[in-house]
């Protein structure tokens, strides 16, 4: 028996309206990858991602996290089961703190009697493991953690929204277009972030457009065309503008050729 | 991973490393003067109006001199400023989730005609009949909360029509009639316990005075201290970004609205004490004086954006405009013009402040 995927869905199927976002769609992620998922605009990559993260209920299908049969009906839910999601929109918000946004929904409390009946949070314990995590992640860059996070760059903000991710995805992280916003330079980080939580054992589910970022870091590529999984391909066998003319639908991979 | 079964990383940005090493730049160009004062603002935006209290303490001072400064005087304007304040309280709870809330007041007269006719005319223990106002006071609170979350209708909307329906059942329960000091003092003083005070020096404190800060000391610990506060900062700032990021937000505003509604029941209590009687027809302007305070604290009507403490400030600076003017005997009239022009300031600097970005 081979490796066993950690997280499957089978005949996904999302209608909005007469619009049909997902069209029994199939997807696979195995223990350890970085599987990218690519498509044209309009594929339903999105309507998958919040699928899988539980932004969104399905309307049909079945979703497997290590072979149990799962379903979210809202965000938390997901993350209780250990799936983390960083949005293409980083759904941080602005006016907070590094720190609150970092442990936004999940907050830790003081001990003993100013935790329970008080309901204090414990900053300290809070600071102290926001700057592990981002020093873990090479953020050291950033130099006050109680800063709002609306005065960070764009790739500080990226920085921070994966770190949230890696910090606390026991199971799997989802991350949406993570260089879509940035330069070459921070984009060069966000990479570097990604190899470093799949280093940890995390496998990672990466949307992107960005062809080059996607055959670096990629061991698998997910080629989502017309609401559904058209093929996957691997990408030291295939060249990007395969990848490229399989979305597209310019070119029909071999297997699927009739 | 081994480095030979992957793609080279990149060539094409091989340059790049030749490019200066530093990520992001923190200082930019030197700010002037003013870009300082700006971006101080940014930060602490609750010190706007902790100068702007300053300086018409100052002014007034100046102008009208020891009668202005006495301590008579200052506890006066905590008196009278304290059913306001407390409003303000329950006012810059919604504000702070981006709304707004036009039946604060309304909750407030309604719950104060409750517990009269209770314990007055229906001979309720006083106790108990608090305890209903406070109940009453929790679920209309709560009644706008669900308006807004699950019908999903603006929240301006909303209570628009739950002021007018509030209104209207406080003049039906009431028969449109007071509730006379007197009766109060017979059948339930407890009612006027708000308007109790004592003595420091000729310092005059009501009980509702202490009842004010006690609220706002309350509430900001719970606004800052507390996970529950800082997702009612995050549902203001970015609703969408704070489901996303796991808060249940519809569950949160509920509370957020029930805990106005709570606060407005206490607002209730601490009325009778300062009026003395209780009138259907009081605090009319109620709602609008709190939403005054609640922007001249420097709170941001878009969300998010300031701290419960300026409401407390704005409720103190209307107090003080009202206290100067009167005592360097300037018609009332003008007292109301200058709280325009306050407003209008107020929200003209709140809208320069958060044009920084940093």
């Amino acid at each position: 028996m081979s490796v066993q995927p950690i997280l499957t869905a089978r005949g996904l199927v999302k209608r909005y309206g007469r619009v049909t976002a997902l069209d029994t769609c199939d997807f696979d992620l195995m223990p350890g990858e970085i599987l990218a998922v690519i498509g044209d605009n309009g594929a339903g990559k999105s309507s998958l991602i919040k699928a899988l993260s539980g932004a969104i209920s399905v309307d049909a299908g079945e979703i497997r996290l290590d072979g149990q049969p799962v379903r979210f009906s809202s965000p938390l839910e997901a993350r209780g089961a250990g799936i983390e999601t960083v949005y293409q929109n980083l759904a941080l918000s602005p006016a907070l703190s590094i720190v609150e946004n970092m442990f936004m929904g999940r907050e830790l409390r003081m001990p003993g009697p100013l935790g329970q009946w008080l309901r204090m949070l414990d900053m300290p314990r809070m600071r102290a493991f926001a700057r592990d995590k981002l020093n873990e992640l090479g953020l050291a860059t950033i130099q006050n953690i109680d800063q709002p996070v609306e005065t960070l760059s764009g790739g500080q903000r990226q920085g921070v929204a994966v770190a949230r991710a890696a910090a606390f995805g026991s199971k799997v992280v989802i991350l949406d277009e993570p260089t879509a916003a940035l330069g070459v330079k921070e984009s060069r980080k966000v990479l570097d972030l990604i190899q470093d939580v799949r280093a940890r054992g995390v496998p990672i589910i990466l949307i992107s457009h960005n062809m080059p970022h996607v055959f670096e870091v990629a061991d698998r590529i997910h080629v989502h065309r017309l609401g559904k999984r058209l093929c996957v391909i691997d990408p030291r066998e295939h060249a990007m503008s395969d990848a490229v003319a399989y979305m597209t639908g310019a070119k029909v991979p071999e297997g699927l050729a009739a | 991973m081994s480095e030979g079964e992957k793609v080279a990383p990149a060539a094409y940005e091989q340059v790049v490393r030749a490019a200066d090493a530093t990520v992001a730049q923190f200082d930019g160009p030197k700010r002037s003067a003013l870009g300082q004062v700006q971006h101080f603002l940014h930060i602490y935006p609750t010190m706007v109006p902790v100068i702007v209290l300053a300086i018409s303490l100052a002014v007034f001072g100046v102008l009208a001199g020891g009668k202005f400064f006495s301590a008579f005087n200052l506890s006066l304007i905590l008196q009278q400023v304290s059913v306001i304040g407390i409003l303000a309280a329950a006012q810059a709870l919604i504000v702070l989730t981006a709304g707004i809330d036009l039946s604060v007041a309304a909750i407030m007269v309604l719950m104060a005609v409750i517990s009269g006719k209770l314990s007055i005319t229906l001979g309720v223990p006083a106790p108990l009949a608090l305890m209903v106002a406070f109940a009453g006071g929790t679920l209309t609170g709560m009644l706008n909360g669900l308006m807004v979350t699950r019908l999903k209708l603006p929240p301006f909307i909303v209570t628009l029509g739950t002021w007018n329906i509030f209104f209207a059942l406080n003049l039906w329960l009431s028969g449109a009639q007071s509730i006379r000091s007197q009766d109060i003092d017979a059948a339930a003083p407890l009612l006027k316990f708000f308007g109790g005070s004592f003595k420091i020096g000729a310092a005059n404190i009501t009980y509702g005075s202490i009842l004010m800060v006690a609220v706002f000391a309350v509430l900001w610990f719970v606004l800052n201290r507390t996970a529950w506060g800082r997702h009612v900062h995050a549902i203001g700032d970015d609703r969408d970004a704070a489901e996303l990021a796991g808060i249940r937000t519809d569950r949160t505003l509920v509370q957020v609205y029930a805990l106005a509604g709570f606060v407005c029941a206490l607002a209730a209590w601490a009325s009778i004490g300062r009026v003395g009687s209780i009138s259907p027809q009081s605090f009319y302007e109620g709602n609008l004086q709190s939403i005054t305070a609640v922007v001249i604290g420097g709170i941001s009507l878009f969300g998010g954006r300031g701290s419960i403490l300026g409401a407390l400030f704005g409720a103190l600076i209307v107090g003080v405009f009202n206290s100067g003017l009167r005592l360097v005997n300037v018609d009332v009239l003008w007292q109301v013009f200058a709280i325009g022009w306050l407003i209008i300031i107020a929200v003209a600097i709140d809208q320069w402040i958060r044009k920084v970005s940093a």
